[in-house]
């Protein structure tokens, strides 16, 4: 029997997807770091659809499409992504029934990729010199040759992007901590997580202190994060809610890998290791705080990372 | 010489160039070469010691130079080295 979709059912299917997405635990950092009055928590944003923390963006972009009428059957959600992101599509798009294409860089690991295409993902290749600003361009080029064809969901340039984390990561995270947050700290990649997370976090009280963290150049090892001096900087990057911006090294993250495997029990992503680099380099400044951080993925997708570490 | 093709976020430091013509018989005095003649490169492609970084992928033709001579691969007056990121870069 062919399927047809329509609208009000699509609708239904993406509301019903909701309990899925967030609500994720918030791990204490015990073992690997110690300090009486300082206490580092991390949200273990793997435990949700897909596996990453790119659930709950991907979530709220195809639940805003659909709401808005921009994305309806027939039509398929079109973006740029190396990684989390084009997983969370593939992965939502097939329960709801949207195709799902993806521009992405050819030097993409072979992981991701099998991944992706297990999943119904149409993959599109762009050159492996230019990252995901080439691959954004080929979205681009592609959404403005047919754009009845695709909705392009534009994850950099999106704002159901950041609000996804301003209406449900920012408030888990208060609740979750019992109102006692002092610092939030995490990477800049569309910039999502930290713009929307800081913002709410903000209002809900002035005095946390936000803390946003890039790699120490262009070419790095801490998948999903962007130099942004380097970088096409997303248009939804609110840099005026970071109170300071560090930059991580990559053998740092990569050495934090290994610790937390054997202190933590937990096999963490080199982008979740480099938000603890970042965690724990506030930690040691302040005599007393609670230190807020994400965990946007676990290692299951870093293979080729791992084999160099253990 | 060989020429070295600039991967995206690193043409910033090239004027914008996508392709520099290099000086040197080796993958190294290659990237040596480039590096003397945009420094701001430097940094970000090798260590303190002069190595390549442990996060940049060098390729000569289409060939990794780790399966190679690594840094000491020999090149050629027609040949292409390409700069390339290690991962491919993306989004949180």
């Amino acid at each position: 029997m062919i399927e047809t979709l329509i609208e009000s059912k699509l609708q239904e299917r993406v509301n019903k997807l909701r309990p899925f997405v967030g609500n994720t635990p918030l791990f204490p950092i015990q073992r690997v770091f110690q300090k009486k009055g300082v206490k580092i928590l991390a949200k273990l944003e793997w435990q949700q659809l897909g596996g990453s923390v790119k659930a709950r963006p991907a979530y709220e972009i195809f639940r805003a499409a659909i709401s808005s009428g921009e994305l309806y059957p027939g039509k398929k959600l079109l973006d740029a992504s190396s990684g989390n992101t084009a997983i969370a599509y593939a992965t939502i798009g097939a329960k709801l029934g949207v195709p799902v294409i993806i521009c992405l860089p050819e030097n993409a690991s072979a992981e991701r990729k099998l991944i992706l295409k297990s999943l119904g993902a149409e993959l599109i290749y762009t050159s492996k010199f230019g990252g995901t600003d080439d691959a954004q361009e080929e979205a681009l080029r592609l959404s403005e040759e047919d754009p009845l064809a695709y909705f392009y969901a534009d994850q950099y340039n999106n704002d159901a992007n950041w609000r996804a984390h301003y209406q449900f990561t920012a408030n888990e995270i208060w609740n979750g901590t019992d109102k006692s947050i002092t610092h939030f700290i995490t990477g800049l990649g569309t910039t999502g997580t930290f713009t929307g997370t800081s913002t709410r976090l903000k209002e809900l009280n002035h005095d946390i202190t936000t803390i946003s963290l890039q790699p120490d150049g262009p070419l790095h090892g801490m998948e999903g994060w962007k130099h942004l001096e380097t970088a096409k900087v997303p248009g939804i990057y609110q840099p005026d809610i970071a109170d300071d911006n560090w930059f991580i090294e990559t053998t740092d993250a990569y050495a934090l890998i290994s610790e937390v495997a054997a202190k933590e029990g937990l096999l963490i992503s080199p982008s979740a290791a480099a938000n603890l680099a970042g965690a724990i380099r506030l930690a040691k400044t302040l005599d007393e705080g609670v230190i807020v951080t994400t965990f946007p993925d676990n290692a299951e997708k870093y293979g080729e990372v791992l084999k160099t570490l253990f | 010489m060989a020429t070295i093709i600039i991967p995206t976020p690193l043409r910033k430091f090239t004027e914008n160039q996508s392709k520099v013509v290099t000086k040197g018989d080796t993958v190294q005095e290659s990237i040596h070469s480039l590096t003397n003649v945009f420094p701001e490169l430097k940094k970000h492609v090798l260590n303190d010691d002069g190595s390549i970084k442990q996060f940049v992928r060098i390729y000569l033709e289409d060939e990794d130079i780790n399966v190679l001579d690594k840094e000491e691969t020999k090149v050629e007056s027609n040949s292409t080295i390409s700069i390339i990121p290690a991962i491919a870069g993306g989004a949180i």
